[in-house]
């Protein structure tokens, strides 16, 4: 019997939707129909959307080698099948005649650019990595009278990318440390580098805690990012939780998309985040509408701190422990009282003075919401209307979550606004739950991923910390001091020595400390961020300069400062796919290009559909995409490019006797690259990121477990005796057998497996939700049946569930604490193993303080009305002369706040696409009417808005969705700007003033990001 | 006939982030336009030949602070007694066999009578091809098994397509359970087939009353004036037949250079 051509009809789950778990696979042919339709003979391959990082799944179709159609993958598990406006124009970014395919050189002064070949290029630009590594080479530092091999080149920064693939970021991690490199980044710096330390420090991993498909789980939602416009395919989960009845809180300076969607929005002074979850912290703990039980099991509350630690409610704004003269703190009182074994003291009665909890009580005494209100503007009934709602989401039965994004990363307080949000999760019990957890929306594609591979200054892939030469002179010394004495990092000497491993192979020997002197030392702590480095390059000490996938002229802090600094460099490298406004620096509308020395090549990349990799989402899931097509002319994949650039500069340095050149010379560089373009073998990356034995591994007394070469399953299985090597140890099984690509995994969810399990592969050992162990009560049991995750199978004597148990799967509940193994200081009932007492900290050591404090943005409004201190004490401030000027209230009096649209896309990919071009006129800034009335602004017309660094001429956009605050009884105006716009785009809506030129160079104490999401300016109507 | 095809936009689950009117760009391969300062965040102003989907924004304020920001993903309604289809004089608008309506390309004769047709402002009239456009609900998709390009990308599934009778009792229940929420404004637009234009096949789900959306409250067709319009067309066919014959004489006049 033949079917009816209605049985055909498979809304959203396309004919085509089935075909696609490898790649290259023709269409199923469905019922010859009338109509024909362009894509039923093309091949198609999975793809995974380059913009933001949802990591929305795609499926490229293909004929005759050209790209003819790229829409959603409706068998996506968290997308199912949807894509934002971005993402639905994603053919345009392979098809588009904007593409740069040749290789393009300026020589210094020129004013064009002129086509070389791709040999020529890359043979120029070897020589000059070479030529500016040999002069700004430091082989040997001074450490008080001993001599340190600090093998540190300070002269080229290079700014890898998070839009780039894991593998690519691990060859550029890999590559830029070989050659000494300290100068190392990728747009995470500046986009959400508080995240790291701030989850860290209070969970144990510097990740998003949950899965988005388990939003739908929550009750109460709380968004203090704009979710909807800039991550809308996720806020699906969003949208249907509140759709089955969840209640929405949208937390925003301005009304947005998201908050349309909202039951309540409350607006909130930009950089006033502490203030409020400091608020709301305080009033679940006097009101009792904290998850008691929870509390003392899980969190370090009941822990006994020093009785000398005193908090700024003492001390009018301080922690103990202030030198004013080093603007830093002496930690030496931020400690626990302990025990006989070394352990903390603790009160599970939580009563006594010196707790934990009673410390944090104290500190947040001074958060009432009455402060609430003259801090944020937020009017103290709808404060306690939203206080008593979020916190009604508590206990056994019922979770709430919360995102956040970049309104809390980019400030001077940013990791400690992060923190403050964790630390309410905390107190509520939501982390590690089902509906609850924080969801950490991260920008790029893969911000996640290049995090974890380790393209930022700071630290190595999987997160083992850059060396410092006066902590860390020998091997000894670095595995002591990064190594806590309990919790899950004990393992670090593995991680390391796998990783030290990876990279210099045979070179790498016990006797050496596995070559610890060929990894750069870095001089300070206080050096190489992102900022660092651009205002290195403008003092003349960065030399060279390589930018992939990333546009600093328009997304740094002090734009405009970075710009005259790029034009100071001696070269320049550019991989990218349009000519963007870093590549075209030299030819700035206004600058005279014979006014730049700087020697720029740009190298043509390919985006994600014409390459093989892996790009890890924003909920810590790889998912790998297949090259579709070729890229096009001599464009081809950025490994390609590290790949070859790697090698030139290892034949430079083949023959050389210089012990600065071994670390390059021992690099353990095969990718096998193969073709006309010397493509790399993406899967051989992926192989060494995951690990392998280096010679054959055998259990004790028991079988052989490993033959050389062959992938590891479990990073359990590292060794620190150099039998096995790992590039990244927490993606370890995600390629537990030759061939065998767990990130390429696109199957159907099992019945039942709402976490989808088959779909990607999720850091650690593919756990959706981290520290599901809290899931259980302290006895193993679910909180409730409502909210059950994992639980004791106490028959079978394992955790069972729903999710990969982020815990020992044989540990029992009643397990105690074990004395050593991998679990060293774990007991049964320690829920964030990666914690050194395995419990979620609310007090922690952050160099800012051990419990978030709210100080004002160094350009604020107001006072501190919380205590005398009115900036962060300990916060970043460089000295860039007239070029990095603050301003104040006098001149500067309105609130500006920067932020983003669903339309177009971080520093500027979407001004190259005509699709998404056409959808908004052009810049903007968003005003009150009340403001525009007062300033005789109309609108739609022209405006400049100026601040102590520069300004800029936008279009003003008169909106009631800003509303003015009352900040301590003072009204108070706010400006909103986009800052995707720069002088290079497609039409002429494309193209305008950038944003981040009003920006100054402030840094985060911890992480050095910049406060761009409060800063002062002044507003005046452009006379035409 | 097979059973109608329809397609649902829930208002109240729009984010206004614009996916559909690019995943439209894109399956169509529609070329970008310059867009218009229209004053906030919508553009464009109206339909136009190269935009057949378009979300439109609207701000909403009580005077006491409360806002409302509304934003609507618009589109061709495939009315089921559609002016458009009425209108035309070449029987380039046809119905398909799932009740949507199409414009035949190799058909249409560009005379925009439709255009002015459409209650809705819908049909566009494209220089280049020198024919009317619109949306057919991506008639080569619905014909091989995959829904319109639109309502696949929408990430919140504000925009659904199906069978016409399912949508229309999800959407009744739903406008139900808003209501039940506390939406009073909750209401269909276009659903019932016994009301204007005999119902809508694009039928919408709006939070306020339709002329706040820019949607006639009682959509009507130009053709409901029967007489005058046949007596408007006698007269347009007569000066099309005169126009006719002074261009022949005049191509005549002049050869054939």
């Amino acid at each position: 019997m033949s079917l009816s051509r209605r049985d055909f009809l498979r809304f959203g789950a396309g004919a085509a939707g089935a075909a696609v778990a490898t790649k290259g696979i023709d269409l199923t042919p469905v019922e010859a129909a009338a109509t024909s339709i362009r894509i039923k003979e093309a091949k198609v391959f999975p793809g995974v959307c380059p913009y933001c990082a949802v990591g929305c799944p795609q499926l490229i179709y293909v004929k005759d080698n050209k790209i003819i159609d790229i829409e959603g993958d409706p068998d996506a598990p968290h997308t199912e099948g949807a894509l934002c406006p971005k993402g639905s124009s994603t053919y345009q970014v392979s098809m588009n005649e904007r593409r740069i395919t040749k290789c393009l050189y300026r020589a210094p002064g020129s004013d064009r650019w002129e086509e070389k070949p791709l040999d020529w290029m890359m043979e120029q630009i070897a020589q000059r990595v070479r030529k500016s590594r040999d002069e700004t080479f430091v082989e040997k530092a001074k450490v008080g009278d001993k001599e340190v091999t600090v093998n540190r080149c300070e002269g080229i920064a290079w700014l890898g990318s998070s839009v780039l693939d894991n593998e690519e970021n691990y060859l550029i991690a890999k590559l830029a440390r070989g050659m000494g490199l300290v100068n190392v980044e990728n747009s995470a710096r500046v986009c959400h580098s508080a995240t790291v330390p701030a989850l860290g420090a209070t969970f144990g991993r510097g990740a998003m805690t949950t899965n988005l498909i388990d939003v739908l789980n929550a009750d109460v939602i709380m968004p203090t990012s704009n979710w909807a416009e800039c991550h809308p395919v996720s806020y699906k989960w969003v949208m249907k939780a509140k759709e089955r009845g969840a209640k929405i809180i949208h937390v925003d300076p301005r009304f947005t998309r998201t908050s349309a969607t909202a039951d309540i929005w409350v607006p909130i002074r930009s950089g006033t985040n502490i203030v409020f979850f400091g608020g709301l912290i305080r009033y679940a703990i006097e009101t009792r509408k904290y998850f008691h039980d929870y509390v003392v099991a899980y969190t370090n509350a009941p822990l006994l701190i020093d009785s000398n630690f005193k908090t700024p409610t003492d001390l009018d704004g301080l922690f103990s422990g202030y030198d004013a003269q080093k603007r830093a703190y002496d930690q030496g009182t931020w400690k626990f009282q302990l025990d006989a074994e070394g352990y903390p003291r603790k009160d599970p009665t939580l009563r006594d003075p010196n707790t934990v909890w009673q410390r944090l009580r104290h500190h947040y005494s001074r958060y009432t919401p009455e402060m609430v209100e003259k801090v944020c503007g937020i009017p103290k009934d709808l404060f306690l209307k939203v206080a008593d709602l979020y916190c009604s989401a508590s206990g056994r039965d019922k979770t709430a979550t919360a995102s956040y994004a970049l309104q809390l990363n980019q400030s001077t307080n940013g990791v400690q606004q992060i923190r403050s949000l964790c630390m309410l999760q905390l107190v509520l019990g939501n982390v590690g739950r089902p509906g609850g957890g924080v969801v950490a929306l991260r920008g790029h594609s893969n911000v996640q991923g290049a995090t974890d591979f380790g393209t930022l200054y700071h630290m190595l892939p999987g997160y083992p910390a850059m060396p410092l030469q006066a902590a860390h002179p020998t091997f000894q010394d670095y595995l002591e001091k990064t190594t806590p004495k309990g919790g899950y990092w004990v393992n670090n000497p593995k991680f390391v020595v796998s990783l030290l491993k990876a990279w210099w192979g045979p070179a790498a020997t016990k006797e050496n400390d596995f070559a610890y002197d060929h990894m750069p030392k870095r001089e300070k702590a206080d050096a190489y961020s992102h900022q660092h480095f651009t205002i290195g390059m403008l003092k003349g000490s960065v030399k060279g300069f390589i930018s992939m996938g990333q546009n600093p002229a328009v997304d740094s802090p002090n734009a405009k400062m970075v710009r005259t600094a790029l034009r100071n460099l001696e070269w320049m490298v550019v991989v990218d796919l349009f000519e963007t406004d870093t590549a075209a620096v030299w030819k700035e509308p206004g600058i005279d290009p014979k006014s730049s020395k700087t020697e720029v090549f740009f190298v043509p990349g390919a985006p994600a559909a014409e390459k093989d990799g892996s790009l890890t989402n924003t909920m810590r899931m790889a998912q790998w995409h297949v090259r579709a097509v070729e890229p096009p002319g001599e464009a081809r994949s950025d490994a390609a490019f590290i790949v070859d650039l790697g090698n030139r500069v290892k034949a430079f340095y083949k023959d050389s006797k210089a012990r600065k050149d071994r670390p390059v010379i021992d690099l353990v560089w095969d990718y096998q690259p193969q073709g006309p373009k010397k493509e790399p073998n993406m899967e051989l990356v992926l192989k060494e990121c995951n690990g392998y034995a280096t010679e054959d591994i055998k259990e004790k007394d028991g079988p052989p477990l490993y033959k050389a070469g062959q992938p590891l399953k479990t990073f359990g299985h590292l060794k620190d005796d150099g039998s096995t090597a790992c590039g990244n140890w927490i993606y370890t099984g995600i390629y537990p057998e030759e061939g065998k690509n767990l990130a390429l995994r696109r199957e159907k969810p099992k019945e039942g497996d709402y976490l989808a399990h088959t779909w990607g592969f999720a850091w650690p050992a593919n756990r959706r939700i981290l520290y599901n162990r809290a899931s259980a009560d302290p006895s193993g049991k679910p909180w409730s049946e409502k909210k059950k995750l994992i639980w004791w199978d106490a028959k079978d004597k394992k955790w069972v569930g729903l999710d990969v148990p982020d815990f020992g799967p044989t540990m029992a509940p009643d397990a105690p604490r074990a004395k050593e193994g991998p679990l060293k200081g774990i007991s049964g009932t320690d829920a964030f193993i990666m914690n050194p007492h395995g419990l979620g900290q609310f007090f922690a050591s952050i160099l800012d303080g051990p419990f978030p404090e709210h100080y004002e943005p160094f350009e604020s409004p107001t006072k501190n009305l919380l205590s005398k201190v009115d900036h962060n004490p300990v916060a970043k401030v460089w000295d860039v002369g007239d070029l990095n000027r603050l301003g104040g209230p006098d001149k500067y009096p309105y609130v500006l706040t920067t932020s983003r649209l669903t339309e177009h896309h971080a520093a500027g990919m979407s001004r190259h696409i005509p699709w998404l071009s056409e959808l908004f006129f052009g810049h903007f800034a968003e005003i009150n009417p009340e403001m525009a009335r007062e300033l005789k602004i109309q609108n739609g017309d022209m405006i400049t808005v100026e601040s102590a660094r520069a300004k800029i001429k936008v279009r003003a956009l008169v909106t009631e969705r800003i509303k003015p605050f009352i900040i301590n009884g003072k009204k108070v105006y706010q400006v909103g700007i986009p800052w995707h716009w720069g002088y290079q785009g497609v039409m002429k809506s494309a193209r305008g003033d950038i944003t981040n030129d009003l920006v100054a160079n402030l840094g985060d104490p911890t992480t050095f990001i910049q406060e761009s999401k409060a800063l002062l300016c002044n507003v005046r109507k452009e006379v035409a | 006939m097979a059973r109608t095809l329809a397609m649902f936009t829930d208002v109240s689950l729009c984010i206004g982030c614009r996916a559909c009117q690019v995943a439209c760009k894109q399956w169509n391969q529609l070329a970008p336009e310059e867009p218009e300062w229209t004053g906030t965040y919508q553009n464009h102003h109206h339909f136009t030949d190269k935009s057949y989907r378009l979300v439109r924004f609207f701000e909403q304020s009580d005077g006491q602070g409360a806002l409302t920001w509304h934003m609507m993903s618009d589109v061709c309604k495939h009315c089921a007694q559609a002016g458009c289809l009425e209108a035309c004089p070449t029987g380039a608008i046809y119905r398909t066999e799932y009740g949507t309506v199409n414009i035949n390309q190799d058909i249409c004769n560009g005379c925009r009578y439709c255009v002015s047709a459409c209650p809705f402002g819908v049909v566009a009239y494209n220089e280049d091809t020198g024919t009317a456009t619109k949306c057919t609900f991506c008639n080569d998709r619905i014909h091989n098994g995959l829904g319109p390009a639109c309502a696949k990308a929408c990430p919140t599934q504000s925009i659904r397509f199906g069978f016409r009778d399912e949508l229309a009792a999800q959407a009744r229940k739903r406008v139900d359970d808003l209501k039940r929420m506390g939406v009073k404004e909750a209401q269909l637009y276009g659903e019932d087939q016994s009301g204007p234009v005999g119902g809508l096949n694009a039928f919408f789900l709006l939070l306020d009353k339709p002329s706040l959306y820019g949607l006639p409250e009682n959509p009507k067709l130009p053709q409901g004036n029967v007489l005058v319009d046949s007596l408007l067309s006698i007269g347009a066919a007569l000066m099309v037949g005169l126009g006719a014959v002074v261009a022949f004489r005049d191509r005549g006049g002049k050869g054939s250079a």
